[in-house]
């Protein structure tokens, strides 16, 4: 099926498989491999993307269902190769070791300090519910979060 | 939350970069997805690969039939476990008889011993197609009773997975140490424990494995991008079953989504993909799914203690134990039976009793293969040893505190040669579990206790401790079996100036988020005089760098020595060599008369004679005639680092098995809802101690790891069998690892007790979750009053102990 996706401001236009899932639409057929897949079961939130403007997993959608949509995902935080204050915190705060689950975190938390500029520890926690890290036990990532917060 | 303190043990403000949290040279390119992870890499023309596997635990195959999947157009092509047996030896043994005596290839062959176990491989254009080419594949196969419990293995009425070892035993070897009678004669109380056991989970890496793997026919080389983490493992099993030489194997990686042991036993899968990229004559990938993950790839050993007996005195001092390990290793050695003589690394535990007994068995069942799993082999012991101090000191009515402090080996012991040769390089137990006491408040328990008990809640303190034995001598090998030709360690780097200057380093590890990058960096910087951001480390492994050894790769925390050894040994190197050059071109200064300075060399009485690297690398490379004759430079400088060790005494199972111990002691609080069992993490402290840090931050940033995948193993993780051998929980539905909102307030704390053996007195680190385990049995313990015997402890086991306590 043909579908356009607009992907971090480029708009894609491809002929794709009704069954491909939106992660490896992205990852495959567009090469942005900044998204990742950790489960097959939608829990891990590594492939997590925001979906005109609402946070999701992208391997819990169809790539046919991303047909006229805009996207955003990790290659798209940074402007000019300059860090968003985002990715600088979580720099600074060493939240992340081998960096697998980082764009799926930076996306749910850039989706989270977008609705709720100054978001408790327990709303950070919330909001990362959806991702998992096995490297870091989430403390230094809550703090690079909370660090940007207003 | 997070409270950091990095105290009370003065941290000197440090000269130079190395002791410094500097930033993370990884970083920039994985936080904007710019990584290249083993799933990143596509090859025109690839084939997706698929794994047929056995919905069986133990079953006879008895027919495979891959034509109707060979049909499908877009399908490439099969590989299958008759096919392997005609390509390839079995996979060498590192087991003594019996178990040397079982054939392993890489897919099932006429029999199938786990579920999940691969049996066809499926080539396909793309993911989806493999899939669903897999499903018509028509495996017939009859069905046999299957093992899922080591405790039955032996009977006589067990299945055997084996045939060829007769018997499900794998391996079996007595360890004795000391004076056992003497010491149970002196003991004033032999306090004894039937069962203890430690279940089965791992790491589960958020990156399943995976392999792009290119044929190069012509020069007959197979080039393997993949997430292996110990090339140099996975390439000695590799070639002999594949019989070629190793220089036919070029293993690359680049990023690794995260390791923890559980990527080194990938080999089979990585055979089957070098056969069908040379069969099918185009590049194959392969990417593990999760169920696969779970299903087939590097459980944890689970572990039995059997019949213990503890040898102590009224006042609490320990004298021995003896006791029987069962290990099940599941249905394949893969890198076992090493985890039949890892634990002995550690075998008193951070305990001074001298007269140890422990009989060890390894048996086979119907399960997924054991393999490395981060603390691999001590964590189970050392949580036993840490039970039997908690056991002790309930039997004796004893402070668990106090019976630690009594019988910790002692700063003023350091180093401290254990009952089986082993030397604990340096470290001060006592101060460390004072500063973690501290950090969780200690003196407010009994005030806490209460308040909690007034909520109607019960609230209990436990202690766990770590010893992170680093940088393993492969002699220790030989205990399991004497005719293998392991020993020593080795590791190495590259560091070279380049034409324009450029300071170039290349590792031999795979680092998995452990930054070895920044931290070679920070080495390399110090000795150079120059900035961390002048060093540029190649992210990654590739054994066409010619900077890889026999044991090269990152597991069994080591890098801290085996690696910045060899980085700091090539950079002394290079440095000697550019005063060489740099004396040549000044017309003869003498070496003594030059220093390192601001990105380049000069002379110390007069700074303006300054020579930047660029002009030395530029003269080497690129300009070098008239140059004297006998100035023997290349400012490419390679240097392996070769820990000191010797050969184990294989008689009296004997010897120094590591060369650090890195500690870490935790405390843990929890409270528990005595109606339901549920039970909340409410304090927690972890304090660390690898000696010198070459970055505090990166190596609090592993205590954090490792604590967070300690929670999660005693409350959430297990891998449960049915009775008929089916994995329970075989995805992250089923297998809950911790997530943000599970995680309790953490404070850590550290203390630097430099290793008087290794070259920058640092210490290996990163696999200290095994403290957390105990410290939370010990505080559900302290909570419920109950014998914690099983480090597994959802909120039905624990809700089971208060019935018990109850009645």
């Amino acid at each position: 099926m043909d579908v356009a996706v607009t992907v971090n401001g480029t708009t894609y236009e491809r002929d794709v498989e009704p069954r491909k899932l939106l992660i490896h639409f992205l990852r495959d057929d567009l090469d942005l491999t900044g998204s990742h897949v950790g489960c097959d079961t939608g829990n891990c939130g590594a492939c997590s993307v925001i979906f005109d403007g609402v946070l999701v997993k992208s391997c819990m959608l169809l790539a046919v269902q991303a047909n006229g949509a805009s996207i955003e995902t990790v290659e798209g935080l940074a402007e000019d190769g300059e860090l968003t204050p985002l990715q600088q915190a979580f720099n600074e705060h060493h939240a992340l070791q081998c960096g697998y689950c980082t764009p799926g975190m930076l996306m749910s938390a850039t989706a989270l300090l977008r609705e709720n500029q100054s978001p408790s520890d327990a709303e950070i926690k919330k909001a990362l519910q959806g991702n998992i890290c096995r490297c870091t036990g989430y403390w230094n990532i809550v703090e690079a979060v909370k660090s940007v917060a207003r | 939350m997070t409270e950091t303190t990095l105290a009370p043990a003065p941290v000197e403000v440090q000269k130079g970069w190395g002791g410094q949290s500097v930033r993370r040279k990884e970083d920039k390119r994985l936080l904007q997805g710019e990584g290249v992870f083993v799933d990143d890499v596509k090859r025109h023309g690839m084939g997706y690969l698929h794994f047929v596997r056995s919905p069986y635990a133990h079953a006879h195959i008895t027919r495979v039939d891959v034509s109707a999947a060979e049909a499908i157009d877009g399908v490439y092509g099969t590989l299958t476990g008759e096919e392997v047996a005609a390509l390839t030896e079995p996979f060498f043994q590192i087991s003594s008889a019996p178990g040397a005596n079982i054939k392993d290839y890489s897919l099932a062959v006429g029999k199938v011993r786990y579920v999940g176990e691969p049996v066809v491989a499926v080539v396909a254009e793309t993911r989806e197609l493999a899939r669903d080419a897999s499903e018509l594949v028509e495996v017939d196969y009859e069905p046999l009773p299957a093992v899922v419990d080591a405790r039955t293995a032996q009977d006589s009425d067990a299945a055997v997975l084996h045939d060829d070892a007769e018997g499900n035993l794998m391996w079996s070897g007595l360890y004795s140490w000391g004076d056992l009678d003497a010491a149970f004669a002196e003991a004033d109380r032999v306090v004894k424990i039937p069962e203890l056991h430690f279940h089965r989970f791992n790491s589960t890496p958020l990156e399943c494995d995976g392999a792009l793997v290119e044929f190069n026919r012509g020069v007959g080389q197979w080039t393997i991008h993949t997430n292996n983490q110990f090339p140099g493992f996975a390439a000695i099993m590799m070639g002999p079953a594949m019989q070629v030489g190793l220089d036919k194997l070029r293993f690359v990686t680049q990023d690794i989504g995260g390791g923890f042991g559980n990527k080194i036993t990938s080999h089979p899968q990585l055979v089957v993909c070098c056969l069908l990229a040379r069969k099918l004559n185009r590049p194959v990938q392969w990417t593990e799914w999760r169920t696969d993950f779970h299903l087939s790839m590097s459980h944890g050993n689970e572990r039995w203690f059997h019949d213990t007996e503890v040898a102590v005195k009224d006042d609490g001092t320990l004298l021995g134990f003896r006791t029987k390990a069962l290990d099940d290793a599941g249905a394949w050695l893969r890198y076992e039976p090493l985890g039949g003589v890892i634990w002995a690394q550690v075998t008193p535990g951070m305990y001074r009793w001298r007269h140890i007994e422990l009989d060890f068995t390894q048996v086979a069942t119907n399960k997924a293969p054991v393999s490395p799993n981060r603390g691999y082999s001590r964590m189970q012991h050392l949580w036993f040893t840490e039970r039997v101090i908690d056991i002790v000191a309930r039997e004796l009515d004893l402070d668990p505190v106090e019976v630690r402090k009594r019988n910790y080996v002692r700063a003023e012991d350091m180093p401290y040669t254990t009952p089986n040769g082993c030397v604990y390089d340096s470290g001060d137990y006592a101060a460390m579990l004072d500063l973690a006491l501290e950090l969780v408040d200690y003196e407010s328990i009994p005030g806490r206790r209460a308040e909690a008990k007034e909520r109607g809640k019960v609230l209990g303190v436990g202690i766990g401790s770590t010893l992170d034995s680093g940088t393993n001598n492969f002699g220790q090998s030989r205990l399991i079996n004497p005719e293998l030709q392991f020993s020593g360690n080795n590791e190495v780097a590259t560091v070279k100036l380049d034409i324009f200057g450029e300071i170039v380093v290349t590792l031999g590890t795979t680092p998995q988020g452990q930054g070895h990058e920044t931290t070679a960096a920070q080495v390399v910087a110090d000795i150079l005089n120059c900035s961390v951001d002048d060093v540029h480390v190649r992210a990654g492994h590739d054994s066409y760098w010619n900077s890889h050894a026999g044991f090269s790769g990152t597991y069994a925390s080591q890098f801290a020595v085996t690696g910045l050894s060899a980085v700091k040994g090539a950079t002394e190197m290079l440095a000697a060599e550019i005063k060489r050059l740099a004396g040549a071109v000044f017309g003869g200064v003498p070496e003594e008369a030059l220093e390192l300075a601001d990105g380049g060399v000069r002379i110390k009485e007069s700074p303006d004679a300054f020579l930047p690297f660029m002009a030395c690398g530029a003269i080497v490379n690129a300009n070098n005639a008239g140059l004297p004759e006998d100035l023997e430079v290349t400012l490419n400088c390679r240097y392996v680092y070769r820990p000191p060790f010797e050969v184990p005494d294989v008689e009296t199972k004997t010897g120094n098995l590591t060369l650090t111990y890195a500690t870490q002691i935790h405390v843990a609080v929890v409270e528990i809802d005595p109606e339901t069992g549920a039970y909340e993490i409410v304090d927690y402290a972890a304090v660390d101690d690898c000696g010198k840090r070459i970055n505090p931050q990166i190596v609090e940033g592993q205590v954090m790891g490792a604590t967070a995948q300690a929670i999660g193993a005693v409350i959430h993780e297990t891998y449960e069998y049915d009775e008929d051998g089916n994995l329970l929980t075989p995805n992250f539905y089923d297998y809950h690892v911790p997530h943000a909102l599970d995680m309790p307030p953490l404070a850590t704390g550290a203390i630097e007790s430099p290793s008087p053996f290794t070259p920058l007195g640092t210490k290996g680190m990163g696999e200290g979750g095994g403290a957390g385990i105990h410290a939370v049995c010990a505080a559900i313990q302290d909570a419920t009053g109950q014998i914690v015997t099983d480090s597994h402890n959802p909120y039905q086991r624990v809700w089971r102990l208060l019935q018990e306590a109850q009645a």
